[in-house]
């Protein structure tokens, strides 16, 4: 080797790409990893077939973090941010609801609900710019606390305090804790209109509406460019993955493809490299995991070289998935009873009430799936129709919620499983069914498996407030280093956790500079 | 499993000897020990210290926790868990280990004995199979409790060689300390190691309980030929601080039973400093001690010979005469054979020093009449009793 490595990343995932590319532009020399063929982790494109092109697990981009675009000049790279679009809450009646960023409407929708949703967003966003330090910044360490933590705790207390004005912070330290269920009966009627908010605040999440904390979960979701607005990856040039590869590899990165780490290089307490599975060593000066913090620690480390207890609390960290991905084939395009198709492109919700969302959430507290489960739909080739052969189309489905661990075994279970789902999206769309020309279906199993994610979780970990802030991924780890020196986290497991807004990968970046680098 | 819904009348268990201490008792003083009835005194404390010091004292060890640690990684689990470097242990040896927790700071100490290639027995004062368990993430390895599977005595002093061979067993006179050995008494198994907590000669015997007995008898059938005592615990409180063993959880709050910050206390404060290889590679703690051994001393569990021949128990000590507190009196005994009022005490250091001069405030009864006075205290390094017949081999024949 003649040049020598600052930093191997492990995983080339959208939060790799921003630690890589943020670490290269301050002049450190870094090798990122990948496992898979190609970039982008839960965000790569998926393949059915030949012909039938999807844009990745996550199919739809809640907005990266005020910053990162401009930073890593990702307009640059082809980089838009995608265009905001409507939430649609699925009726089996046909009474749709059509969900904007300020509005809604929908037959049979109470007066009184579409007058309080613009005052609901607007207060809520206000909570959230307030709550931004918190979900931006490094979480404060609170013992040995340094100067910049108490920069963003006197920045959280401003904006609380002065930014918002006395009666909404006693509003928003009312509500920060409690759950989304009591919040929205308390601001509308219209279960329609309730399920489809609360499906934001516990999607990805082993929560129901009724899970505390489910506020603050959704609190996250309204932060970043777009005010919290959804937008659909549709593949292509534009997809932010493809931006975050080229500004990554314009700043000097070297991403290697089909290299899987298989251990981290402890000597001394400090990490020296990486193995790969092909018996490669490489060295560097810093190795950086975006892998979740319990293969990292568990596997790639091993609990013999780290602290009992510590060791030990990496296996209590929560985070079962509770969300399967079903993508469809279609031989022609759907039709949705009631729905006009200028509304087809939106994301289309199955949770018409958050009653029906809670008791989906039950079924996977005891390893069963519901047979009523919350489906959020896309179908991105009505925005990008190179996904698909002509008049085909690609759908695109979360399934919630869904155990990581069935009874009896996904095996046995996941032909019928999928077959339920089509049936059940057959109820909204009629001609859906006979359109199916192919499938495929990935539970939490599958996503640990192919996505090298423990137990399949979107986050990498629950985004319970015990797992939160100062204690994510867990206490000794949350600063993005770890007990382990020279080794970092860069990935969703880190604080402020999963999404597609590239927060920890920033921050993992700024925090290694911050301690020096790679010196 | 049957339950004995009667178990609350008689919520100590009784080892395999504990008949044999109940003839002999005359004090009928008797304690709990990790939830086993055994006596404190047996007759009476002078006798039973004597013993030890100048004849055969026998004590039940039987409560003392037990784990067998077996497997292909044992050797790696258990240098990844104590702080001293096991590396080269063999089997028939034993050590004394140390462990801690991640933030470097005294979980428990012990001996390990080193039973076959990858076959451990660790002993240890308290119960340890919960941070055993939690140790063993990652390892091949298996733990399993044998405290009450395993009847254990302690036979000490000057003539226990001799007693032992009288009553049957053969082949101790090469066995050197910390050796441990297969050996049989008469036609009873027995496990014989060169160990103990008394600093004298001494070995301590590992058998199944059904053979406890025959063991028993066949070591007092000799007591027409040797002066052997049965010995309760105060008696070896005694001898123990003597030889300067430290007793954790008593001398010092144990790491994970200690609830106030800074009430625990490390390798280095309690004086097992020596039992710390730093240079060995990871262990528990080890990343917290490096940071420790990097700063002035803040504290010691430091020996002390204290003036006069007042009791110091739970005396505090000063840093001069009339000047500020400094420490306390964690255990203390009059030793007879030394003639000297001997302590262990937690002693606070001033920038990394030892206070120049170590006060203890006494307070004593004169005819229920309290006093209070000062005594000087000198600190000391080695242990206060360590005869050379606790060490030579073959030992002496008494």
């Amino acid at each position: 080797m003649t040049e020598r490595t600052d930093a191997i990343i492990i995983g080339a995932g959208h939060n790799g790409l921003v630690c890589a590319a943020y670490l290269a532009r301050a002049g450190m020399n870094v090798v990122c990893l990948e496992s898979g063929d190609s970039a982008g982790g839960m965000s790569a494109p998926r393949t059915i077939g030949d012909d039938y092109h999807f844009p990745g697990l996550a199919h739809l981009a809640y907005p990266l973090a005020t910053g990162i675009r401009r930073d890593l000049k990702l307009a640059q790279f082809g980089y838009q941010p995608g265009k905001a679009i409507d939430t649609v809450a699925l009726d089996a009646s046909g009474k749709h609801l059509t969900i904007g960023a300020n509005s809604v409407s929908g037959d049979g929708l109470p007066e009184s609900d579409k007058q309080a949703y613009p005052k609901f967003r607007e207060q809520y966003l206000s909570f959230a710019k307030a709550v931004r330090p918190l979900f931006d910044k490094k979480p404060p360490r609170l013992k040995d606390i340094a100067f910049a933590d108490k920069t963003t705790l006197a920045r959280l207390g401003w904006n609380i305090r002065f930014g918002l004005g006395r009666e909404s912070m006693n509003e928003l330290l009312r509500v920060a804790a409690i759950n989304i269920y009591d919040v929205l009966n308390e601001a509308f009627v219209d279960d329609r209109l309730k399920g489809a908010i609360a499906v934001d605040a516990v999607m990805g999440s082993a929560m129901g509406p009724r899970t505390p904390g489910t506020v603050l979960t959704w609190l996250q979701r309204l932060q970043g460019e777009l005010n919290g607005s959804l937008s659909l990856q549709s593949g292509g040039r534009s997809q932010l993955v493809h931006a975050l590869t080229q500004s990554a590899e314009d700043a000097g990165v070297t991403i290697r493809f089909n290299a899987r780490v298989d251990k981290i290089l402890v000597e001394n307490g400090k990490a020296f490299g990486v193995e790969l599975s092909s018996g490669e060593m490489l060295k560097a000066g810093l190795v950086i995991s975006n892998a979740d913090p319990r293969s990292t620690f568990t596997k790639l480390v091993g609990a013999p070289l780290l602290e009992t207890m510590f060791a030990n609390r990496v296996t209590q960290i929560r985070g079962a998935g509770v969300v399967a991905k079903l993508h469809l084939a279609l031989g022609g395009k759907p039709e949705f009873s009631g729905l006009p198709e200028s509304q087809l492109g939106g994301r289309l919700l199955v949770a018409p009430s958050m009653q029906y969302i809670e008791r989906a959430f039950n079924h996977s507290k005891y390893d069963e799936y519901s047979e009523h489960p919350v489906l959020d739909i896309a179908i991105p080739s009505l925005h990008n129709n190179a996904l698909a052969p002509e008049g085909h189309h690609v759908m695109s489905v979360n399934v919630a919620f869904v155990p990581y661990r069935l009874e009896g075994g996904w095996q046995e279970q996941k032909a019928a499983f999928a077959y339920k789902v089509i049936s059940q999206l057959g109820q909204y769309s009629a001609n859906l069914k006979s359109l199916v020309v192919d499938h495929e279906l990935l539970t939490p199993q599958d996503i640990e498996e192919q996505f090298h994610t423990t137990q399949g979780h979107w986050h990498h970990g629950e985004l319970s407030i015990h797992q939160s802030f100062m204690m994510r991924p867990l206490h000794g780890a949350a600063q993005y280093d770890t007990p382990i020196e020279r080794l970092f986290l860069c990935g969703a497991g880190s604080h402020p956790g999963g999404g597609l807004h590239g927060v920890p990968g920033r921050n993992a970046a700024q925090r290694v500079l911050e301690l020096g680098g790679a010196k | 499993m049957k339950i004995d819904r009667a178990h609350f009348r008689r919520p100590l268990l009784r080892t395999p000897f504990h008949d044999r201490f109940v003839e002999l008792s005359t004090a009928e003083e008797w304690m709990a020990w990790n939830t086993y009835k055994v006596p404190r005194v047996v007759d009476k404390l002078s006798t039973e210290y004597f013993a030890v010091r100048t004849g055969c004292a026998v004590m039940d060890l039987t409560p003392m926790e037990k784990y067998r640690i077996t497997g292909k990684d044992a050797r790696e689990f258990l240098d990844r868990l104590v702080a001293r470097d096991i590396s080269r242990l063999q089997p028939g040896r034993v050590t004394y280990v140390v462990w801690c927790n991640d933030d470097g700071k005294v979980i428990d100490d012990g001996t390990l004995f080193q039973l076959d290639r990858s076959d451990y027995r660790l002993c240890s004062q308290h119960h340890q199979l919960d941070w055993l368990l939690m140790s063993a993430m990652g390892f091949d390895v298996h733990v399993d409790v044998e405290t009450h599977d395993v009847a254990a005595l302690a036979v000490q002093g000057p003539t226990s060689c001799s007693v032992l061979t009288v009553a049957g067993i053969n082949g101790l006179d090469q066995l050197k300390p910390f050796d441990i050995t297969e050996l049989r008494c008469g036609d009873t198994p027995v496990t014989v190691s060169r160990t103990g907590y008394t600093g004298d000669l001494g070995y301590e015997l590992w058998t199944e309980p059904a053979h406890a007995l025959e063991l028993w008898d066949a070591i007092f059938g000799v007591q027409g030929q040797y002066d052997i005592h049965a010995m309760g615990l105060s008696a070896l409180e005694m001898v123990r601080i003597e030889a300067g063993f430290v007793m954790p959880g008593f001398d010092f709050n144990t790491a994970e039973s200690t609830i106030r910050n800074g009430y625990d206390r490390s390798p280095y404060e309690a004086g097992l400093g020596w039992l710390v290889n730093l240079d060995k590679g990871h262990f528990a703690g080890r990343k917290a001690l490096v940071a420790e051994k990097a700063k002035p001393a803040r504290r010691r569990l430091l020996k002390l010979v204290v003036d006069g021949n007042k009791p110091v128990g739970d005396a505090l000590i000063y840093n001069r005469k009339d000047g500020t507190q400094c420490g306390e009196v964690k255990c203390t005994t009059w030793s007879p054979i030394l003639k000297a009022n001997l302590a262990l005490a937690d002693i606070e250091y001033a920038n990394g020093h030892l206070p120049s001069q170590l006060w203890a405030r006494v307070d004593y009864q004169r005819e229920l009449k309290w006093i209070s006075t000062w005594a000087e205290c000198q600190v000391q390094a080695k242990p206060f009793y360590s005869p050379e017949h606790r060490s030579a081999t073959p030992p002496a024949r008494c």
